[in-house]
């Protein structure tokens, strides 16, 4: 080791005691039963609790359709942040980013008093309702930042060669701030799989979410079904993961956050 | 001019952008297959006015006319021009076949007709089987070439062309010019190409339109504006010259340097002070004293591959750049010579300083923003007057504290045996002084002016 990498150690050991250890451990956990021999009986429990699949399905919906509105939502409005004449200050942008300065227990607490106050109903509709406005700034900031840093001579070159304003969308703005939606994705849909206050709290527990079920079974005392469902979450999150990297390539260079 | 042959014509075109007049009444036609360089240094207004002709701004005031229509209200996409950018501007998420094919596609022409065009563009730019290549894996030489077939391919009747070599090596530049110049001719189109490179310019095109500060300073073509430039800023922008002050005595002849010259210019008028350019490889060097219009001893002399530079000392203790093939001793006394016609006299822009004023109290007067001294008049405060500065009774103060007003050297020109250096204040004004101190361009002065140099004079109703 030469003087510079041991700089690093700190780092390492960070890494390895906080990150990699406990990650080990829940897949140490996972292939064990409760009585410490290895074994795949937590999955072939997984896969015989017609609950857990359910929830496990039924929480990927529900970061679908989060995922999906995030970006019809959100891309609008990077797009208008981002345009100079459209938005000419920059307070849009903070009032965006500002939620994101408060706790989501906070926000998510704020959004059931406004529930109550326009006496609308707690259910599946505020659980939508309160993922979107917990992620959006996630998306729209990744967006907002690709179509920031685009260099105007593309859409200056695109006009040039013939593309009237929603051509030069179409063609080149669009495709180039992929990257950055891409990165949103990222940010939007691995966190909604494993939430659980937010469909607590805006369900009143009667929606029931995957991460709310790790959840459960780990306060349960369940470490091995538990870390065994945290592990099928990962592998599902590590897909996603590999999905979006091989989406943007060349345009990787021109922003996104990861 | 043919009204028919013009394609372009440019009528009073400005452009202000944050209270700085970028480009002040620019008019200027353009005859169709014409290759014009907009020559200047950076900040001269040169690629606005390319950008304004693309259509990616508005001017504030005047018209660009294209073929007899205003182009006012057209929007880039409908112009029949196109532009190669001076970073390229490929689209990086295209590879090279469909950058080329953008504009193709977009007018829906059919598939294979697309592919004709885009493969005989590519063999244009000796770019073939560079179809399927990523444009990030160009080098930036061939990205160029990608930029340029992108912009012909869809045939437009004027190509606009931003500095599109800057960026390249001073090899592959030269390459790429002689290109240029011969796709040019193949293709019969109209270029208007943007450079700061006076050697490009002078190469290339057909006319060139050198630009300072906004203005047109001269249009003409390379000999013209090599050979007869119009002011001292021409002079010394293009090559290499010796520019003098003189006094034209009488129709073709000049006094300069202390010396009488025969020159080819008439209609000065006598006795009217001039300034002068010589192009250093317009004068004769010779060892024998004896037939020379004057003389001078070698300073340095260096060796520049095909000929050798000397700076000579005359007589009258003038510094004369000379270019010979042959090198003369650093020491030596030389005879020099120069031909009536390889004098080119230019009038003077102006003599003094003049700005237009008004009296504070009886010994001061404001003008450019600045209050100064003057020498006492019986003028009552609120009198508007001429104010007139000669040139070398402007004090310049390194510390800017010093002066009544601060600038900045924004030109400087040598004259053989002084500076001749133009200040421009933070409210753009310009001072011009004549100075024997070096100063750099962009040093910020102190301006200074004693009470007895400012000559002032009543402006009245008649006189303004």
């Amino acid at each position: 080791m030469n003087k510079r990498s041991r700089w690093a150690l700190p780092y390492f050991i960070f890494l390895m005691m906080f990150v990699v250890m406990p990650l080990v451990m829940v897949l140490v956990y996972a292939i064990q039963d409760n009585t410490g021999t290895f074994s795949i009986s937590n999955f072939i429990k997984f896969v015989q609790q017609p609950e857990d699949v359910n929830t496990f399905l039924y929480s990927i919906g529900i970061a679908l359709i989060n995922t999906v509105l995030c970006i019809l939502l959100g891309y609008p409005a990077a797009y208008i942040m981002s345009n100079s004449n459209l938005n000419r200050s920059g307070v849009t942008i903070i009032l965006f980013i500002l939620p994101m300065w408060i706790n989501v227990l906070v926000r998510t607490l704020a959004t059931v008093a406004l529930f109550d106050f326009i006496k609308a109903p707690l259910g599946e509709g505020a659980l939508i309702f309160g993922m979107v406005y917990n992620f959006l700034p996630f998306m729209i900031y990744p967006i907002y930042n690709t179509l920031q840093k685009m260099e105007k001579s593309y859409i200056e070159a695109a006009e040039d060669l013939g593309a009237s304003p929603l051509k030069v969308f179409l063609k080149v703005v669009f495709p180039l701030s992929l990257s950055g939606v891409s990165s949103g994705i990222l940010m939007v849909f691995m966190p909604t799989i494993s939430t659980f206050a937010i469909s607590e709290l805006l369900t009143n527990n009667k929606i029931k979410l995957f991460g709310t079920t790790i959840q459960e079974n780990i306060n349960n005392g369940m470490w091995n079904y538990g870390s065994a469902l945290a592990l099928i979450m990962l592998v599902i999150i590590s897909i996603t993961m590999l999905l979006s990297n091989n989406n943007d390539t060349a345009a990787n260079e021109e922003g996104g956050l990861i | 001019m043919d009204q028919n042959n013009v394609i372009i014509q440019i009528e009073h075109l400005s452009k202000i952008y944050e209270n700085y007049l970028v480009l002040n009444d620019i008019n200027l036609s353009i005859k169709k297959g014409e290759f014009v360089t907009l020559l200047g240094p950076s900040g001269c207004g040169k690629t606005t006015l390319l950008r304004l002709l693309a259509g990616f701004i508005a001017p504030d005031a005047g018209n660009i006319m294209m073929e007899g229509n205003n182009l006012a209200n057209i929007p880039p996409y409908k112009r029949q021009l196109n532009t190669v950018f001076q970073r390229y501007a490929l689209f990086p998420h295209l590879d090279v076949y469909d950058n080329i094919a953008f504009g193709l596609k977009l007018n829906k022409m059919p598939e294979h007709e697309i592919e004709k065009r885009v493969s005989k563009v590519l063999k244009m730019v000796s770019m073939t089987d560079y179809e399927d290549r990523d444009v990030n894996s160009l080098s930036g030489g061939q990205q160029q070439r990608v930029a340029i077939a992108r912009a012909i391919v869809n045939q437009p009747k004027v190509l606009l062309l931003d500095e599109p070599l800057a960026a390249l090596d001073l090899k592959m530049r030269k390459d790429m010019q002689i290109e240029l110049k011969e796709m040019h001719r193949k293709l019969g189109i109209t270029f208007i190409y943007v450079t700061h490179d006076q050697e490009e310019a002078l190469t290339l095109s057909d006319t060139i339109v050198v630009m300072n500060k906004g203005v047109i300073q001269q249009i003409g073509t390379p000999t013209d504006i090599y050979n007869e430039p119009c002011n001292s800023f021409v002079a010394d922008f293009i090559g290499e010259s010796n520019i003098l002050n003189g006094r034209m005595i009488a129709d073709c002849k000049v006094e300069c340097m202390g010396h009488e010259f025969n020159c080819v210019d008439e209609g000065f008028g006598e006795n009217v002070p001039v300034d002068v350019v010589i192009r250093p490889e317009d004068i004769y060097i010779m060892n024998k004293i004896e037939g020379a219009q004057f003389t001078g001893i070698v300073k340095s002399c260096t060796f520049k591959g095909v000929h050798y530079e000397m700076f000579v000392d005359t007589d009258s203790h003038n510094e004369l750049m000379v270019q010979d093939y042959n090198a003369f001793e650093v020491g030596s006394t030389v005879g020099l010579f120069i031909k009536p016609f390889d004098i080119q006299v230019m009038k003077k822009e102006r003599t003094c300083n003049t700005f237009e004023g008004v009296m504070t109290s009886e010994k001061t007067v404001e003008f450019c923003h600045g209050e100064f001294y003057c020498a006492d008049t019986d003028w009552a405060a609120g009198t508007r007057v001429k104010v007139e500065i000669n040139f070398d009774k402007v004090d310049l103060r390194d510390d800017r504290d010093e002066g009544t007003l601060v600038g900045e050297v924004s030109f400087i020109l040598y004259k053989g045996n002084h500076y001749h250096i133009t200040i421009t204040t933070d409210d753009n004004d310009n001072f011009y002084v004549d100075t024997n101190d070096i100063w750099d361009k962009w040093d910020m002065v102190g301006i200074r002016i004693q009470p007895e140099d400012i000559h002032l004079t009543k402006l009245t109703a008649d006189n303004e």
